[in-house]
């Protein structure tokens, strides 16, 4: 029995387009009520759908969960085909409901946030639009439609980091997010070209999802420029990745992309856009399982991206930089996990980031709102008094982000660690344990910037000058009441996937196993599959042979946890000068990682300055040489022409003046030509045809 | 209304009526001439689109064909008649005439009478070129429409106008008389006494004839397209011309090329057509970098969007010569979203140049802020010009692309790269403009898109929305006479198989220059009519 919802999918995707299109067009003559109304109530009603799409997807036997909503045809050539159809299965219907549900308390904290804006309408047509997008991304059933979304969250995050694009820098950090993006993209589209190609060359002529994953195993043994086609293709999709997911080396869009609206940085750039990549390798699980190198350059790449950004977070004196490098290091954690092909911990961890990450981001923008629209944590201190429902609620999301037992980062996180361990790498055999290495360091540096940023924020004296001081209040309820109902995600997100050792009964992996297979769920994995699924299979054997190995790395992922917090609260609570003393101890080091190692000046020298030199001497060499040699030509002639004009008029004068002269005019007299010339030149043309025609037809 | 088989004939030539009621009304009565003129081209409009609603999409034969002996002496037909790609072309022009005869309303005040008779008479010569079936007609709409064009420039341009008219007139001159000689030696050397295109595309001339002729007819088209590196005469034409003098350079005369390689160069030599195909591709792939490299340091806005349009008819290029059903039915659809979104670009800067009489990327900034309207259309045409999937640029691109990376992958992940640099240069043009403080004193007054403006503007959002949206319909229309263009570019007679194979036949080829090594499906040079079997029947 198909639920009746299947046909109504589209409509999901539909009511935040619907939404945009109506505050865009007619929102700037509403009044700001309707514009909330229409903004929030799409997303609502889109979030509605989605629960009821999920619990029938709940009815359903979990080999029967995917439900296929067929639009149209969208691009049909030869035997290319794209539809627009979409698919609900329980990795999308987890995603539609983080995109709609957080978005929902994104949209209603921004109708407090944004209300004294002089833009509200275009704000929240910009909003519903990037959910329209998201929805497009997380539903489409092909790689197509998928890329379709794929670009357009990019669109509607370039349009909203540069919101306020009076300021110059806003616009300018817009731009640089699409651009970087747009670099990202071209790889994916390769990569969907590599994967077109080598399932055309099989006689399967499909990016369906569905239709991929039942005929990948066909690319086994297929091979291009030396490499497995599996590899190579899904290598270029992780460019893709490390573009919209901020990963090395493309990551440094989004400590810019801040510059944003903070309800924008809150959904886009921490809660859903920027975890797109995630979705992708979840998506695409099936490939990356028969490329176990790829597999490991996710898994390299995600920890590197944790470790470098947790470490520049540590120094950052803006409050929304320091949340951006959070989000950038737990982003690598998430690629780490998907890196050992532990799936449904990475799309867990996506899941409970995009709560407490998202709860950080608002909280924090609570406070900028109170602080007079100041960042700098050097400025602020001391606002929990001030502002109770906003510190505890933030002090719940930093207990959950740094994994304090009980609240949802620890569950997830401590599966990501834990899954790393075990997993055996076909390629490099103390990997496993390098990476819980680097991701224990990532925990504690986790705990450390955050508990900072806490410390800095919300504990000893306020200094900020006495005009911000005085404006310090509590937000309206509009901003209080998401924080507090993201507050209560961030606790209980983390109970949908309790593991076995503690005595829960990780639902969350029961309830991706069809899509990720491997979770005793009856899904029987394609033949194609390769080494890593079967260590993969023979790791999370072994591991579950030995729990005793999950207990005693939470224990030690904790005991980092409270170190950090303990250094944090000595050197910013206890010993407030003690951060500076060692920064000047260690000059060099701390100006490294302030200015986040110099990547971007590297960039800026080594790529724009480049380009933008080949493109100016590209200019001059268009203009001088390939012009120069037309007027060059254009010259001769007339030389000629007047040369020719001087012989004509002694010597032939008379008998082809006519033509000679139209010659001469072409270089000189201009005048001429324009008053009607050309016509008669015309005719001369046509004349001559004649005349051509008729010699041939006598010869 | 019209009978079927001279609708063609009417859409023709209907601007020649316009033109003959225009010549009675007196210079003076301007609104007048203004408003005739747009009901002129709007009846032309609407009298093409049952082209499009009576368009059979089985066949690839030619539709709505019309053929009356006109110099029967030497073979000379008045013959026209439509397929699946010049159907758009047609539709395209139609389409875009009243939107620009309202783009002139305003930016046009001196010899207006003049001005909308030479408006009509290059509508009629651009839609003979897309619909003659005849080269000697073909030769003569192709030559005609030089003639209002160049007056376009030349009496209504900018200050540097002569050099620009003359530079247009004089490259697109030389061009067309090295196709008139070909045309000339084609006619005597066929003996089959016909300027008949379709019948000339049976003739199978010897391949080194082939190679000749075709290189004759290529240098014609690819001055017009233009190709790297016969691209100088276009930023300098964009520059000087009038607003509706850019739009249908760019919407309309550069699909000329195209269009002129896609009727003409390959189906009439394809073994000429393959020995120059690597080296069509690298020029295409050129153009794809090197104009979107030297579009990102343009300071002229109308400079920068005329090195785009290098680039996008590289990609056009590339299509069409992957030779595969996606590289080309990408290559003539990117042709119409070209001539939308670039055509649109066009019109959005006449906008501006009308209010503030320059067009120098700097003496903008901050426009947003006196221009919501004319911003949110922008950043749409904009993004419809990166390619935006959604929009009707990334359907093309993103066909071509496929097409082409069937061929050589090279091929696609260097033009790929186009794809980024044009997000580039677009980006940050429309964020100098419109973006940032606005702080020149001279755009303080500046007032945002009229009710007019907003009029021609919208009819093309519309299209760039709906062919991303939904390009089924375009496409469908185009898929027989595409798959019969493969054939003919295969030198086979009819369509074998409506489909793609994974390889192209010819793809293979591409590596090697030499033709005849081919295979059996090639005809050798010593191929005369009558060897062939059978002749294909015709639509005539």
């Amino acid at each position: 029995m198909e639920p009746w919802v299947k046909d109504y999918i589209w409509v999901i995707v539909l009511l935040p387009l619907i939404g945009a299109a109506f505050n865009g067009l007619v929102g700037f003559k509403l009044d700001k009520k309707v514009v909330s109304w229409v903004g929030c109530g799409t997303v609502g009603a889109a979030f509605a759908i989605g629960m009821v799409a999920f619990f029938s997807l709940l009815q359903l036997s979990p080999q029967h969960r995917h439900l296929t909503n067929h639009l149209y045809t969208w691009i049909s050539v030869g035997k290319l085909k794209a539809d627009a159809a979409f698919l609900v299965d329980p990795l999308s219907a987890i995603m539609i409901l983080v995109v709609t549900g957080v978005g929902l308390v994104i949209h209603v904290y921004s109708v407090g946030y944004m209300a004294h804006d002089k833009s509200y309408w275009r704000f929240f047509s910009h909003l519903n639009l990037f959910i329209f997008f998201m929805l497009l991304l997380v539903l489409g059933d092909n790689l197509f439609l998928f890329f379709v979304g794929w670009e357009g969250v990019g669109l509607c995050s370039y349009l909203l980091i540069g919101f306020w694009y009076t300021e110059k820098y806003n616009a300018v950090c817009g731009m640089k997010a699409f651009i970087v993006n747009r670099i990202g993209d071209f790889g994916f589209i390769i990569g969907i070209f590599i994967l077109f190609w080598a399932m055309a060359g099989r006689g399967v002529w499909t990016l369906n999802f569905m239709e991929l994953q039942e005929n990948a195993h066909l690319l086994a043994d297929v091979k291009l420029w030396g490499v497995g086609v599996a590899t190579l293709a899904t290598l270029f999709f992780f460019v893709g990745a490390a573009g919209k997911s901020a990963q090395i080396p493309l990551y440094v869009w989004l400590p810019d992309a801040m510059a944003g609206p903070t309800p924008v940085s809150a959904l886009i750039h921490a809660a859903t856009m920027v975890t797109a990549g995630v979705y992708m390798i979840g998506r695409l699980n099936f490939l990356y399982l028969m490329a176990p190198a790829t597999l490991t350059v996710v898994a390299v790449g995600g920890a590197a991206t944790a470790i470098l950004a947790a470490s520049i977070g540590t120094v950052q004196n803006d409050i929304k930089r320091v949340l951006a490098y959070s989000t950038i290091s737990q982003l690598g954690y998430m690629f780490m996990a998907m890196g050992v092909a532990a799936f449904s911990a990475g799309i867990f961890h996506l899941m409970t980031h995009a709560f407490f990450k998202a709860l950080l981001f608002l909280g924090a923008g609570s406070v900028i709102h109170a602080m007079s629209d100041k960042k700098d944590m050097r400025e602020m201190g001391g606002v929990r008094k001030r502002m109770p429902v906003t510190f505890w609620t933030f002090l719940v999301a930093t207990l959950a982000i740094t994994g304090i037992p009980g609240f949802a980062g620890f569950f997830s996180k401590d599966e990501i660690l834990w899954m790393a361990a075990s997993t055996p790498n076909p390629i490099f055999e103390n990997l496993p344990s390098l990476l819980w290495i680097v991701g224990f360091l990532v925990a504690g540096l986790t705990a450390f910037y955050m508990f900072r940023l806490m410390f800095m924020t919300f504990f000893g004296e306020c200094r900020a000058d006495e005009h911000t001081k005085s404006h310090i209040h509590e937000s309206p309820r509009a901003m209080t009441v998401p924080l507090v109902v993201l507050a209560l995600f961030s606790v209980l997100g983390g109970y949908f996937g309790v593991p076995a050792i503690l005595g829960g009964s990780n639902r969350i992996h029961n309830f991706l196993a069809p899509v990720f297979g491997g979770g005793g769920a009856g899904h029987a994995l394609s033949p194609g599959v390769t080494l890593v699924s079967t260590a993969a299979k023979e790791g999370a054997a072994a591991v579950q042979g030995s729990h005793g190995l999950e207990v005693t790395l939470m224990v030690f992922s904790v005991i980092v946890v409270l170190a950090g917090i303990f250094v944090a609260n000595f050197m910013y609570r206890k010993h407030p000068d003690y951060p500076a003393r060692l920064a000047d101890r260690f000059q060099r080091v701390y100006r490294a990682v302030l200015n986040k190692y110099y990547v971007d000046e590297f960039y800026h020298i080594v790529f724009t300055a480049t380009l933008l030199r080949i493109n100016a001497a590209l200019a001059w060499f268009d203009d001088k040489v390939i012009d120069g040699i037309v007027n060059g030509v254009g010259w001769i002639t007339r030389r000629f022409s007047s040369v020719n004009g001087v012989f004509d008029n002694l010597v032939i004068d008379g008998m082809v003046n006519g033509l000679a002269e139209s010659t001469i005019s072409a270089g000189g007299r201009l005048r001429k030509i324009q008053s009607g010339r050309i016509q008669t030149y015309l005719y001369y043309v046509l004349g001559g045809i004649l005349i051509i025609v008729m010699i041939r037809l006598v010869v | 209304m019209v009978a079927e088989s001279s609708l063609l004939t009417w859409v023709v030539f209907t601007p020649l009526i316009g033109v003959a009621i225009l010549l009675f009304v007196k210079p003076e009565r301007e609104e007048l001439l203004r408003w005739i003129t747009l009901a002129v081209t709007l009846f032309v409009f609407f009298l093409s689109l049952p082209l499009f609603f009576k368009f059979n999409s089985d066949t690839y034969l030619m539709q709505f064909t019309q053929k009356i002996p006109w110099i029967p002496g030497y073979g000379i037909f008045y013959s026209v008649g439509i397929d699946g790609i010049s159907l758009f072309l047609v539709l395209l022009t139609t389409f875009l005439m009243p939107i620009c005869i309202l783009s002139s309303w305003r930016y046009i005040t001196e010899k207006i009478k003049q001005y909308m008779i030479a408006m009509l008479l290059l509508e009629m010569g651009m839609l003979g070129v897309f619909v003659a079936l005849d080269l000697f007609l073909f030769y003569i709409f192709w030559e005609a429409m030089l003639i209002p064009m160049y007056l376009l420039i030349g009496v209504w341009g900018g200050p540097r106008k002569i050099y620009a008219a003359i530079k247009f007139f004089l490259y697109t001159m030389a061009g067309s008389l090295l196709m008139l000689v070909a045309i000339l030696f084609l006619y005597f050397k066929s003996g089959m006494n016909t300027f008949d295109i379709l019948k000339l595309y049976e003739a199978g001339f010897p391949l080194e004839l082939q190679i000749w002729m075709f290189l004759a007819f290529a240098v014609a088209f690819a001055i017009k397209v233009p190709m790297f590196p016969f691209h100088t005469w276009l930023p300098d034409a964009h520059v000087e011309a009038p607003t509706a003098g850019s739009v249908i350079l760019a919407a309309v005369l550069l699909k000329m090329g195209i269009y002129g390689f896609l009727r003409l160069a390959i189906p009439l030599f394809p073994q000429g057509s393959l020995y120059f195909t690597p080296l069509i591709i690298y020029l295409a792939i050129i153009g794809i970098i090197y104009g979107a490299l030297v579009a990102m340091v343009q300071p002229d806005v109308k400079k920068l969007v005329a090195y785009s349009s290098v680039s996008h008819l590289g990609f056009v290029m590339l299509g069409i010569y992957a030779l595969n059903m996606n590289g080309i039915e990408g290559g003539v659809y990117q042709m119409l979203s070209h001539g939308l979104s670039t055509g649109a670009l066009f019109l959005l800067v006449g906008i501006i140049y009308e209010r503030r009489h320059t067009r120098l990327i700097a003496d903008f900034g901050g426009m947003q802020k006196r221009m919501p309207i004319f911003g949110a259309i922008f950043l749409i045409v904009v993004m419809s010009s990166i390619g935006l999937p959604g929009l009707n640029g990334f359907v093309g691109e993103f066909l071509i692309l496929v097409g082409a990376f069937q061929v050589k992958k090279i091929y696609a992940i260097v033009a790929a790269v186009g794809v980024i640099l044009s997000a580039c240069y677009m980006l940050w043009m429309f964020q100098r403009m419109m973006f940032g403080k606005l702080d020149k004193p001279e755009n303080e007054e500046v007032s945002d898109i009229n009710k007019r403006e907003l009029a021609y503007m919208l009819p093309v959002l519309v299209l760039i929305v709906l062919m991303g949206v939904y390009p089924s319909p375009f496409l469908r229309r185009m898929d027989a006479s595409v798959a019969h263009f493969i054939a003919l570019s295969q030198g086979k007679k009819e369509v074998y198989a409506f489909e793609d194979k994974a390889v192209n036949p010819v793809s293979h080829l591409l590596g090697k220059s030499k033709v005849g090594k081919s295979d059996g499906r090639m005809r050798d040079a010593q191929f005369t009519m009558h060897d062939a079997g059978f002749r294909v029947k015709r639509n005539r």
